[in-house]
């Protein structure tokens, strides 16, 4: 058995200690720094599930205290929960600072930031990223941002209200200052974005080991080189929107304020002339690269605990691939299908129509390269493929379900209904979020030196799944009824029989209530996560070898923990990254550093 | 622990670190420069007839900065080419020139933003404009050097040189309707062309100021590791580039078109 961890003990390793604050606050070590990452954005993921689940008693019992938390959001908000009842303002500032958190503060920086730090490096073999101290500098913009997005929460008037999308002139006009932390918040985190992806760029261009072709990446590298060109070049358009909205809010620029505004009968005094599509144009220019900025990195994970987990090397590398680099391009020529509904023309409808179609290829494709992939394999059901495994059809129906909104005639009837709702939260939240979940059970005995408990897992796991589709399954439903989505008492007001032009029957208002109590249900059942997360540091099951999950790719061929430096000696790769069960290998699996198939140490399997 | 490729490119990509950093760095900043320029079309396309002021910059002193941002770059280069050749003190001068450009663009910069927040329009109650640089502001009336106009489109023509001569109007304060400067807030014309030449002055400011660093203490370096400070003269120098090359394109867009 192989315990290279004692090896570097013995080893020189002459420099000596950093103290706590250099070693974990302001640490240059890709690890170090992708777990800085990861648990910030799982606090982030659980502050914003905490905005949701205020929102949903309002939704379920609209007018009615909040229980529990309402009296503690009356003393730290003041009149906007008053009496513990949730204000229409404070229902509009959760809504929006729920997406916002989820997406640029939860999961872009635990799917990017998080796993693409620790993993990215020890998987193409490099002793840490290329700009270490950018890195670091990345995620202090990161918490910068993050802190500024929560102090607007305490402001005269709260955060912003204006959605995640921040459409203007409703998100220039609203009196209160939150949509300048908004605006603020989100330039740092954009910068925090920028100085990741060119760091990640150049890691993967610059400092893959001797060896490492670009065929022979894992495809997890793939997904997170893909993303991060995504977000180099996607997010540029949504800092100049933001520099405008900004000068729209503080200089009285009309960018986005058409002429002869009027806001409570009142023309406002402005000079008008600007475009509110503008504003939408380069929000989702941004917005709909960022959507496979939250599921590539998941991609890549679901991949590498597949064919670790079905023993199998992976069906269509090259078509998983070529797939991602095509999701990438064509990403950027999808975004006005957000924008129907907005009167931008017909024929640029036409084109928009076309292209998502045609994206939805790839997508296709990857999920079905997956698929196969579990044919024929001994599957091993541990935690991180439960949830692999959930992943597929969840992604699957979150992205079926998108075909009838890239339609235009489909989308008239289902725009801005809980239909969509459900739609991106099935990608997102049953898939994107589930992949990241997997990661963390998969990658955490190689940060930690130990596993997490199986049992407490598998409970989170199927507790999860059956809440995720009792909490999105009945949206569905909801919106082929007609149910807004932005309705602060849940629909009540638009109530009735369902046979008028308005009149949502009482059936699909009354779902509100189940859907509520699904997510708190939820939300109970991620405490043995939490526990388990980090009750395992200390106190979890000890690894029987560096590379416990007998896996090919080059994260496992290190000590564990990995050292500052990763690598006892550069690796040299010599195969593909998943060599698994190939006829007349000595073990199952065959790492990509092992030169002649059984002669490495690492071959050796470890008892189960 | 050595991070590799941080002075020696990589043979198969003929890069050293930080060079596909900044590119990579400029590749974003294209975008960010672009979608301003989107904006613009889709500003210009979209505003009324007679709105988009034309001819409202003065050429000359736009032409002056693009001449002096050329320089620039012409001395970034030599003081790069300098060091390969292993000549410092030619380096500090070239440098020198290139920070006194980026000084001289910054002052006449400052001139025209001057002469725009000290330029009023007003619209009178009779919907008749008064339009010119402030002269005198009292509580009772306010002095203009500049023209009358019965309409906008008059002022924003592009044959705004052959108005009749500039003349003292005075008009008083209850025949005021509106008064305003021509800053951002002004018309969408100024909205952007304050946001991108704002944004383009942060960046000479910004690349002025690590040009400077390099010059001054950071160039310490150049004894101990001389192959490493060349590089960051060059990786300097692109970005340097970039900020001239978005000049390029802002001068034409704002000034001529």
């Amino acid at each position: 058995m192989q315990h290279t961890n004692q090896d570097s003990h013995h080893q020189e390793h002459a420099h000596h200690e950093p103290g706590f604050w250099a070693k974990y606050i302001f640490s240059t070590d890709h690890k170090v720094i992708g777990i800085q990452y990861a648990i910030t954005s799982l606090i982030f993921l659980f502050i914003g599930f905490s905005l949701i689940m205020a929102m949903r008693w309002q939704l379920a019992y609209p007018g009615k205290p909040i229980p529990i938390i309402g009296g503690l959001l009356q003393q730290a908000l003041g009149d906007a929960a008053a009496g513990g009842v949730m204000s229409p303002d404070l229902y509009n500032a959760f809504g929006a600072m729920h997406g916002t958190i989820m997406v640029f503060l939860g999961i872009v920086p635990l799917a990017f930031a998080a796993f693409g730090n620790f993993v990215v490096p020890l998987q193409i073999g490099a002793v840490d990223m290329a700009f270490p101290r950018i890195n670091m500098a990345s995620y202090q913009s990161f918490v910068v941002g993050g802190v500024i997005m929560m102090v607007s929460f305490f402001i005269p008037g709260g955060a912003a209200q204006a959605g995640w999308t921040s459409y203007s002139p409703l998100a220039t006009i609203i009196p209160t200052q939150g949509q300048t932390f908004w605006i603020i918040g989100m330039v740092f985190l954009i910068t925090s974005s920028l100085l990741g992806a060119v760091n990640f760029i150049v890691t993967i261009i610059q400092m893959r080991a001797p060896g490492m072709n670009w065929m022979r990446m894992p495809f997890f590298v793939w997904a997170q080189f893909v993303t991060a060109f995504l977000l180099l070049l996607a997010f540029p358009p949504l800092e100049a929107a933001a520099l405008m909205q900004l000068m729209d809010k503080v200089a009285d620029t009309s960018f986005f304020l058409p002429t002869g505004l009027v806001i409570s009968g009142q023309v406002l005094p402005i000079s008008g002339g600007g475009s509110p599509l503008l504003w939408q144009h380069l929000f989702w220019f941004l917005g709909h690269p960022e959507v496979y900025v939250l599921i590539l990195p998941a991609m890549g994970i679901v991949c590498e605990v597949i064919t670790n987990n079905s023993r199998k090397p992976i069906w269509g590398y090259k078509s998983l691939v070529y797939s991602s680099l095509a999701i990438g391009f064509l990403s950027f020529i999808v975004w006005a299908h957000h924008m129907y509904l907005t009167g931008m023309g017909t024929k640029i409808s036409t084109f928009f129509q076309t292209t998502t179609m045609i994206i939805s290829i790839p997508s296709v494709i990857i999920l079905t390269c997956f698929f196969i992939s579990l044919w024929g394999g001994s599957i091993r059901f541990n935690t991180p493929m439960l949830f692999c495994l959930a992943f597929l059809p969840m992604f699957g129906i979150g992205g079926l379900t998108g075909l009838p909104l890239g339609f235009n005639y489909s989308d008239i009837f289902l725009h801005d209904t809980y239909y969509v709702i459900a739609h991106f939260h099935y990608i997102v939240a049953p898939g994107t979020i589930f992949a990241l979940f997997a990661g963390i059970y998969y990658w955490y005995p190689k940060a930690t030196g130990r596993h997490m408990s199986e049992f407490w897992g598998k409970v989170h796991f199927w507790l999860s799944l059956l809440c995720m589709n009792l909490i999105f399954q009945p949206m569905f439903v909801q919106g082929m009824a007609g149910l807004n989505r932005r309705l602060y008492d849940g629909g009540a007001t638009y109530a009735g029989s369902g046979e008028g032009i308005i009149g949502i029957p009482q059936f699909f208002i009354d779902l509100n209530k189940m859907i509520s109590h699904a997510a708190w249900l939820l939300a109970i059942v991620q405490i043995p996560f939490i526990i388990n997360f980090f009750w395992s540091i200390r106190n979890g099951r000890k690894v029987a070898s560096d590379n416990p999950w007998d896996a090919t790719t080059l994260e496992w061929q290190t000590p564990t923990p990995p050292p500052h430096g990763n690598f006892i000696e550069v690796p040299n790769v010599y195969r593909g990254p998943y060599e698994y069960s190939v006829p007349g290998h000595k073990a199952d699996f065959t790492p990509q550093n092992e030169p002649e198939p059984g002669t490495h140490k690492t071959a050796k399997p470890s008892p189960k | 622990m050595e991070i590799p490729y941080t002075v020696k490119p990589r043979p198969d990509t003929g890069l050293y670190n930080a060079k596909l950093g900044i590119w990579l760095f400029l590749a974003s900043e294209v975008m960010l420069f672009g979608a301003l320029f989107s904006a613009y079309i889709l500003l210009r396309v979209g505003a009324a007839e007679g709105t988009w002021p034309k001819g409202l910059l003065n050429v000359p002193l736009g032409t002056i900065n693009t001449l002096v941002l050329i320089t620039s770059s012409i001395t970034v280069v030599m003081a790069w080419v300098s060091l390969k050749m292993n000549q410092f003190g030619k380096f500090r001068v070239y440098q020198a020139i290139t920070l006194l450009c980026a000084l001289g663009f910054l002052g006449i910069k400052s001139y025209e933003y001057k002469d725009k927040f000290t330029h009023y329009q007003i619209v009178k109650s009779d919907g008749t404009y008064v339009d010119g640089h402030m002269v005198e502001k009292t509580a009772d009336h306010v002095i203009l050097d500049g023209i009358e106009a019965k309409q906008l489109s008059e002022i924003n023509s592009p044959e705004h040189g052959k108005h009749p001569e500039h003349k003292h109007i005075t008009v008083p304060t209850s025949e005021i309707k509106k008064i305003g400067n021509y800053g951002p807030a002004h018309n969408t014309y100024m909205a952007i062309y304050f946001t991108l030449t704002g944004l383009h002055a942060l960046h000479v400011i910004g690349g002025a100021l690590v040009i400077a660093f390099l010059w001054g203490p950071g160039a310490k370096m150049w004894k101990t590791e001389p192959e490493r400070f060349t590089n960051r003269i060059e990786v300097s120098g692109l970005f340097w580039h970039f900020v001239d090359l978005v000049w390029i394109f802002l001068f034409p867009v704002l000034y001529l078109l």
